[in-house]
């Protein structure tokens, strides 16, 4: 079997939010709900799931840039939460997020080329010119031209941009790769360019990703295996081909039956479609307001995600009887 | 029968700091009563300056320098600013992108509803907010009375959405112009709203004008569409027809740059999708031949020269392209 490369036990992040001047009562709104998860060297791990299903968050513990309230992260082994200083610098060298907004997440001060360059001055790799050998080599592996270099973040197309922010993350060779939503911002014929770069930059590199979407099309064109998430939990992990042809959980069911198709002649739902993601429910399934296969269980005790086949998991209370 | 709303060469200009631009160039559109059309093309195809054309609501530094709007057989663009007013939310209305910027933050919106009708049916205030109640039923909002007295930031993105088609729907108009409404949304959310729009629009016999990007969208809910490039229609036809034999280059490249297109259609995983290369040209400096020429693959000399203009080339197939018959002989499908 293939190494993990990541190794997510037990995650847990909970936000508290402070009330008002008008309501005092607390919340605690948990982003991040009991996730374990690994991801395999090589592979393209897919994370789908609607906005505020704590996908990000996910994806800003593993990289670090938020602690978890409780639960741990392990990169090859060893607990990035109880890295040094010098261990953590090594892991961010090792871990690079390529962002959704090519508009925001650019400095519009700073050149195409020192943007680039940033990430190897931190970490005081090479002399002046080997940096600038690695840019001008990336710059072109992205597709951009080396006359490109000087020009500012305004002067590119989003696509473009994207492909600055792909070039950033790639120039410290790191081992994962962490898109969130690296497409979503785009037109789909400038969609469709990226997600064939980072097809290519995968082999290229050998890097591994975890690609996180709302787009079920992009998810299955990117993804070895998908990771279904639906307010902080992730309630079904399997290969892709196996999410889109025998879906078990009702609300990748209900994902599914959501794509509009487009086949024009073709059949429209295979589920009704109810209800929104709303507040957590305080006892059993988190799903059960808006699940059409309800059972007298659901509302009692709340399903663990557990192994259903070899390297299949579901978390639903239903899974061998619907 | 004559169309419902015939769309005959507008142009609408910008004046900008940088020039002059056309965001809608020359469009002809027929679309008939009862159907939906969807208009599909890239950010900053005109798209939404199209729809604005047809509401007269675009912003002030734009205006409309050529063409008809016909709506009933009556030229829109000819009526007083009086006039046009009592036509909008009645007779033709719209819904937007994002809800939360088009709903009053200060007003609930219940009463935001009961305003329109207030307004155009000259109904009593008391009348007016009952109504408003029922129009939200109707949109599927559970328990109305009470949500009637929210303000837009206690609904989610989805009730807002609905509370915009409440709005649009409350004078029953004959004409809904649906721009991106589900872009903002999830996507179970957008299947609900979708489903909505088209069950009222059999309901009141309505018909839509639905813009997207979405090309899945589109060809899920619409009968006929049109694909803008660069403000111009560059290819229209009914759904049918676009999604069996697509014969501009463009529709072609959109259509084949989408991943993974059909869930249970056993598709063998392609490796790379198909891109259009390069982008969309910019609206400053357009050169002389066709819009399309810089990305295209089937682009000879000619087509550097001279603009294709919009012709029929199969029954109700429109398309702006000189290699149009050449593609059609071909035979090639995409899919």
């Amino acid at each position: 079997m293939t190494p993990s490369l990541i190794e997510i036990k037990e995650l847990h992040k909970k936000y508290n939010l402070s009330g008002s001047i008008w309501n005092s009562k607390k919340r605690v709104i948990p982003a991040v709900n009991n996730v374990s998860l690994q991801i395999y060297k090589g592979e393209t791990l897919g994370l789908v799931g609607e906005s505020g299903c704590g996908k990000s968050t996910l994806a800003r513990l593993i990289a670090r840039l938020e602690k978890p309230s409780s639960g741990n992260i392990y990169f090859k082994g060893e607990n990035i939460f109880l890295y040094d200083k010098k261990a953590l610098k090594a892991y961010r060298r090792n871990v690079q997020l390529i962002f959704q907004d090519p508009y925001s997440s650019l400095n519009p001060r700073k050149s195409a080329a020192s943007v680039i360059k940033e990430p190897l001055t931190i970490h005081r790799i090479g002399n002046k010119n080997q940096r600038r050998e690695s840019v001008t080599q990336l710059m072109e592996k992205v597709g951009l031209s080396r006359e490109q270099a000087h020009s500012y973040p305004h002067e590119f197309s989003g696509g473009q941009r994207q492909r600055i922010g792909i070039a950033r993350a790639l120039v410290l060779q790191p081992e994962l790769i962490i898109a969130d939503e690296p497409v979503s911002a785009l037109d789909v014929s400038i969609q469709a360019q990226i997600l064939n770069l980072l097809k290519d930059l995968k082999q290229d590199f050998g890097l591994t990703y975890l690609f996180i979407s709302h787009d079920l099309n992009v998810i299955r064109h990117m993804s070895d295996r998908i990771a279904v998430m639906y307010l902080g939990r992730i309630v079904e992990l399997a290969e892709n081909r196996e999410i889109y042809e025998h879906p078990f959980h009702p609300y990748t069911r209900m994902l599914l039956s959501a794509l509009p198709g487009c086949d024009p002649v073709g059949k429209r739902r295979i589920a009704a479609i109810k209800g929104e993601a709303g507040a957590e429910n305080d006892c059993g399934c988190n799903f059960q307001n808006r699940c059409p296969d309800k059972g007298a269980i659901c509302s009692k005790q709340e399903p663990v995600l557990t192994q259903v086949e070899d390297e299949r998991f579901c978390a639903c209370h239903l899974t061998g009887s619907i | 029968m004559p169309p419902l709303l015939q769309i005959k060469d507008l142009v609408t200009v910008f004046d900008t700091a940088r020039g002059r631009i056309k965001a809608v160039d020359g469009v002809s559109l027929n679309i008939d009563s009862g159907e939906t059309l969807g208009i599909v093309g890239e950010s900053g195809c005109g798209k939404t300056m199209l729809a604005l054309s047809i509401m007269r609501l675009i912003p002030t530094n734009g205006k409309i320098i050529n063409g008809e709007v016909l709506f009933s057989g009556r030229d829109l663009l000819a009526l007083s600013s009086e006039e046009m007013r009592a036509k909008r939310g009645s007779e033709i209305a719209m819904i937007f992108q994002e809800p939360m910027t088009s709903l009053n933050p200060v007003f609930r919106v219940g009463e935001q509803i009961a305003e329109a009708v207030r307004l155009h049916r000259k109904l009593p205030a008391k009348e007016a907010m009952a109504l408003a109640g029922e129009q939200l039923r109707e949109v599927g909002i559970p328990d109305p009375e009470k949500r009637a007295q929210d303000y837009p930031h206690q609904l989610s993105g989805g009730m807002r959405q609905r509370v915009m088609i409440a709005m649009a729907m409350s004078c029953h108009p004959q004409l809904l112009l649906a721009d991106e409404p589900t872009t903002a949304l999830d996507v179970t959310i957008q299947a609900q709203i979708l489903d909505l729009i088209s069950e009222l629009q059999k309901k009141n016999q309505m018909t839509v004008v639905l813009i997207s990007h979405d090309l899945g969208i589109i060809s899920q809910e619409a009968q006929k569409i049109a694909v803008m490039y660069a403000g111009k229609i560059v290819e229209s036809a009914t759904v049918g027809q676009i999604f069996v034999k697509p014969l501009h280059p463009y529709t072609q490249g959109l259509m084949a740059s989408l991943p993974a297109r059909c869930v249970g259609v056993d598709k063998k995983q392609q490796k790379y999708l198909k891109t259009i290369p390069g982008s969309v040209p910019s609206l400053y400096n357009l050169a002389s031949g066709c819009r399309f020429y810089e990305r295209c693959s089937y682009a000879d000399s000619h087509c550097a020269q001279e603009e294709p203009s919009l012709d029929e080339i199969g029954k109700g197939h429109f398309v702006a392209c000189w290699k149009s018959s050449e593609i059609q002989k071909e035979g090639k499908l995409i899919n």
